[in-house]
C-alpha cells in the first residue's frame, strides 16, 4: 500500500519507538501536521519557539537515554533551531530534527521562508540529510536514528521538503541499516586495557577524571565498582555530575574552573590521571602546559578525534564508556586475584587535608539571601531525588558546587556552549518524559528571561516544573569578571526593567512566590513543593556574591583566587538591590 | 611538514563541503584540493595537500574519518607514493621571446596546446616542484594567466605500503 511522505514520516517514527515530538508547525510541514492530527500514539508538545523545542528534546534525550525528537517548519522555524543543534553538538546529546524546506523545485530560488539549513548547519551536527526523494524518505529516518543515537551521540538534522511529504510511495521501514563509512568502536584494545589496569594498581595517587561520556554510555555502575575496587577518588566534569555518586567518599565533586580547593589539587599532585568519557576542556584543563604536570594519563573515549586533542595521552583506548570500564573492571579483578587496591591510605589523608583546608562553603548571612544557600535549601529538600536543570553563569556554578546528583541523568545543563535559556525549556521537556518526578529549574534572572515564553508551553501541557530564579539583577558571571578583570566598571551587565515574576507567574496561570530574606526561602520552597502546578519562585539575592573558587582563565588550576580582594572598587557601595517598590509582592 | 591527504569519500552532494568546512572551522591549510571520480561510480576521490606538524595531521586525519561521508582516509606521504600536478599556462609570447619560450618547454617537455599571434598556451604535468620550477622561468617572459590542476597522488605499490604499514605496527608496539 502506498502512504504519503508525511504518513511515511509519522510511521517511522513510531517504529522508531518515539513517544513525544517536540515543535511548531509552518507553512511547508502542514501535510505532517495533518498526519500528527488525532493520532493517539504520538504526544506532540507545541512550544513557542523552536529553541525551545531543540532544548527540550536535549533534555528529553538527556534524562530518558532515548533519542529527542523535534519537528520544525522551514525558513525561520529551521534556523531557530541552530543554538539548540550546536548545544547538542557540543554536549553529545542524541536528537533527530526534522525540519520542514521549500518544495525540491524551488529549492536555490529564494523562495518565501526557504533557508538553507542543510548548508547551515552542516557544521553543528553529527551528520544531515536533504530527502530529495519520497523514497529515500524512511531509510533517511532510520538512518538519522542510528547516527544519533550510536558511537559519540549527537545531533542529526533530516531537511524534508513539502513536495516530498506531499508524494507517496510504498512503505517499507528497514529493519536495520548499515553505513559503510561509519562503524563506531566500542570495545577497547584488550591490550591498551592491560596497560591501563596495569597503571591503575600500580599509581600511588590516582585520580578518575569522568565526564558526560559514562553518562551517555550508561556505565556509572561499571564506574562505581571500579572506583571501589580501586580506591581511586572520582572527579567529574561538568557534564559528568550524577555519573559518580556524589555523596560518595571518593567523590571529589567538579574539577576545573570552579572546581573545589581539595579537587583541583588533588587533579594537579595525581600520579595517573585516567580519563573516561571527559575531553580535556580548556574549562577543566587551565593553563594546559601545566595540566598535571606529574601524571601519566589514561584516556577513554569513543570518540579517537578527543584522544590527543589537547593533550599528550600516555595510554589511549578508544571505545564505549561502559564496555571499557567493564573490561577495566574485569582485568582489575584479575590482576588482584579478589582483593581490593588497599594501600593508598596517604593519597586518601592528602586529599582529605585539602578538603579540611578549604572546604566548599559560603558565608550565610541573616540579612541578605546567598544564592549558595537557595541552592543548599533545594537540595536538603530533594536529596539528589530531583531532575535539576540549570542555565548558564553564576547560579550553575553554585548548582554544580553545592547540589550533590546521585543517579546518573538527573543533571541537564548546557556545558560546551554555555547556553543562557536552555535550562526552563530543559527541564520542560524532562517533566514530559517524567510527569511524575520533581523536576526543578535553577536559573538567573538573566537566562530565564531568555526563553521565558515557554511559561504558556508549561501551562497548557500542564508541567508542574519548579523554578527557581537566582535573581541578582545583573548577568551574575560576566558583572563577576568585570569586577575582578575590568576594575568593576560593569558595562552592560546590570539588568534592569524587571519583570516582576510573581505578577508574570500570575499574569499565566501559574504560581509566583518571593523571598527577600533569607527566613522566606524555606517557606517559599515549602509552599512551592506543595502544589503539583508550574511554580516561579523569584530568589532576591545578593547581586555581589561571586562564584569561588575560581581559576582565572588561562591560569593553572593550582592556582585559585579563593575570595574577593580586600575593598578594590569591588561595588560593593552600591545598594545592594535595588528592588523598586512595584516589584514587591502586595 | 607538507602532506598530502587522500580521501575516499560517498559521491553525494554536499560532501566537498563537508570536507572543506572542516578545514576551515578548525584553521587547517589547504594547500590544494582536487576531485574526481573513481573506478566505483559511488565514490569520489578527493586529494588535498596540506600543512602541519604531526599533531594538527593526527587531528585532521581523524576529524576527517569523524565525517560521516569519507570512508577511508590515506596520508600518502607516510608512503611511497607518485604525485601529479597539470598546469596550464597562458604566456606573452614576443617575436624575440619566442625561442627562449621553446628552449624552456623543450627542457621542462612541456607542450604548446594553444596558439595565437600573441600568446602561446602551454600545458605541463609532473610533480609540484616541476611545475612550480617551469612556472618561475617563464614568470620574467610574462604569464597571461595560470590554471593550476591541484595535486593528485597515488601510493606506489599495494604490497610495499602494507609492508611498511606492517612495519610501523611493530616499531609502534617495540615503542610501547
Amino acid at each position: 500500500m502506498k502512504l504519503t511522505g508525511a504518513e511515511i514520516f509519522v510511521e517511522s517514527l513510531k517504529r522508531e519507538g518515539v513517544k513525544t515530538v517536540f515543535g511548531l508547525p509552518g507553512g511547508v510541514v502542514l501535510k505532517i501536521f495533518d498526519v500528527l492530527y488525532g493520532d493517539k500514539d504520538l504526544d506532540f508538545v507545541l512550544v513557542r519557539h523552536e529553541q525551545a523545542a531543540i532544548h527540550m528534546a536535549e533534555a528529553y534525550a538527556r534524562a530518558t537515554g532515548k533519542v529527542g525528537v523535534a519537528l520544525v517548519t522551514s525558513g525561520p522555524g529551521a534556523t531557530n533551531t541552530v543554538t539548540g543543534l550546536v548545544n547538542a553538538n557540543m554536549d553529545s546529546c542524541p536528537i533527530v530534527v526534522f525540519t520542514g524546506q521549500v518544495s525540491t523545485n524551488l529549492l536555490g530560488n529564494d523562495a518565501f521562508q526557504e533557508a538553507d539549513i542543510v548548508g547551515i548547519s552542516r557544521s553543528c551536527t553529527k551528520h544531515n540529510f536533504l530527502v530529495k526523494d519520497v523514497t529515500d524518505l524512511a531509510t533517511t529516518v532510520k538512518e538519522a536514528f542510528y547516527l544519533a543515537a550510536s558511537g559519540r551521540p549527537g545531533p542529526v538534522l533530516v531537511d524534508i521538503p513539502k513536495d516530498v511529504s506531499m508524494a507517496s510511495a510504498e512503505f517499507h521501514y528497514p529493519d536495520k541499516v548499515y553505513i559503510r563509512s561509519y562503524n563506531p568502536t566500542y570495545d577497547g584494545n584488550k591490550w591498551q586495557i592491560k596497560q591501563a589496569a596495569e597503571a591503575m594498581l600500580r599509581a600511588e595517587r590516582p585520580i578518575l577524571y569522568v565526564g558526560g561520556g559514562v553518562i551517555n554510555a550508561n556505565g556509572s555502575d561499571e564506574l562505581l565498582a571500579l572506583a571501589e575496587l580501586l580506591n581511586i577518588p572520582v572527579t567529574m566534569t561538568l557534564m559528568g555530575l550524577g555519573a559518580f555518586p556524589g555523596t560518595h567518599p571518593l567523590s571529589l565533586g567538579m574539577l576545573g574552573m570552579h572546581g573545589s580547593h581539595a579537587t583541583n589539587m588533588a587533579v594537579h599532585h595525581c600520579d595517573l590521571l585516567i580519563a573516561v568519557g571527559s575531553r580535556f576542556d580548556d574549562r577543566v584543563t587551565g593553563k594546559i602546559s601545566e595540566f598535571v604536570p606529574h601524571a601519566k594519563i589514561i584516556h577513554v573515549d569513543i570518540d579517537p578525534a578527543s584522544i590527543r586533542k589537547n593533550i599528550h595521552v600516555d595510554i589511549p583506548i578508544v571505545g564505549d564508556s561502559k564496555s571499557v570500564l567493564h573490561d577495566l573492571l574485569e582485568q582489575a579483578r584479575a590482576l588482584l586475584g579478589g582483593k581490593r587496591r588497599e594501600g593508598r591510605t596517604p593519597w586518601l589523608a592528602q586529599i582529605a587535608q585539602w578538603q579540611s583546608e578549604r572546604p566548599l562553603t559560603y558565608k550565610a548571612d541573616p540579612k541578605v539571601i546567598k544564592p549558595q544557600f537557595v541552592i543548599d535549601m533545594i537540595y536538603r529538600r530533594t536529596r539528589g531525588e530531583a531532575i535539576i536543570s540549570s542555565d548558564v553563569g553564576q547560579h550553575q556554578m553554585w548548582t554544580a558546587q553545592f547540589y550533590k546528583f546521585i543517579h546518573p541523568r538527573t543533571w541537564l545543563n548546557s556545558g560546551g556552549l554555555g547556553t543562557m535559556g536552555y535550562g526552563f525549556p530543559a527541564a520542560l521537556g524532562a517533566q514530559r518524559a517524567f510527569p511524575d518526578k520533581p523536576v526543578v529549574c535553577i536559573t538567573g534572572d538573566g537566562s530565564f528571561q531568555m526563553n521565558l515564553q515557554e511559561l504558556a508551553t508549561a501551562m497548557a501541557y500542564d508541567l508542574p516544573v519548579k523554578v527557581a530564579i537566582i535573581n541578582n539583577g545583573y548577568h551574575g558571571m560576566v558583572r563577576q569578571w568585570q569586577q575582578m578583570f575590568y576594575q568593576g566598571r560593569y558595562s552592560a551587565s546590570r539588568l534592569e526593567g524587571g519583570p516582576d515574576y510573581v505578577k508574570l507567574a500570575e499574569a499565566y496561570g501559574a504560581v509566583g512566590l518571593r523571598a527577600t530574606e533569607p527566613h522566606e526561602v524555606e517557606e517559599v520552597l515549602e509552599e512551592a513543593f506543595a502544589v503539583r502546578k508550574l511554580v516561579l519562585m523569584d530568589f532576591q539575592v545578593d547581586p555581589f556574591e561571586n562564584c569561588y573558587p575560581m581559576v582565572p582563565s588561562g591560569g593553572a588550576i593550582n592556582q585559585m583566587i579563593y575570595e574577593d580582594p580586600p575593598a578594590a572598587g569591588d561595588g560593593r557601595s552600591q545598594p545592594q538591590h535595588e528592588t523598586k517598590e512595584s516589584n514587591l509582592p502586595a | 611538514m607538507e602532506h598530502i591527504i587522500s580521501l575516499l569519500v560517498e559521491n553525494k552532494f554536499g560532501v566537498l563541503s563537508r570536507v572543506a568546512g572542516l578545514f576551515s572551522a578548525r584553521g587547517y591549510n589547504v594547500d590544494s584540493l582536487s576531485v574526481g571520480p573513481t573506478v566505483d561510480p559511488s565514490m569520489s576521490l578527493i586529494t588535498i595537500s596540506t600543512r602541519g606538524d604531526d599533531q594538527v595531521l593526527e587531528q585532521i586525519t581523524k576529524q576527517l574519518n569523524k565525517l560521516i561521508d569519507v570512508i577511508k582516509v590515506v596520508d600518502l606521504t607516510e608512503k611511497e607514493y607518485v604525485e601529479r600536478e597539470t598546469a596550464l599556462i597562458k604566456i606573452h609570447t614576443r617575436a624575440e621571446d619566442r625561442a627562449e619560450v621553446f628552449r624552456i618547454i623543450e627542457i621542462f617537455r612541456a607542450r604548446i596546446v594553444d596558439s595565437t599571434p600573441t600568446t602561446y598556451t602551454v600545458e605541463i604535468t609532473g610533480d609540484a616542484k616541476k611545475v612550480e620550477a617551469f612556472i618561475n622561468q617563464l614568470r620574467p617572459l610574462g604569464i597571461k594567466e595560470l590554471v593550476r590542476s591541484g595535486r593528485i597522488a597515488i601510493a606506489r605499490d599495494d604490497a610495499k605500503a602494507a609492508a611498511g604499514d606492517q612495519k610501523r605496527r611493530q616499531t609502534v608496539v617495540e615503542a610501547k
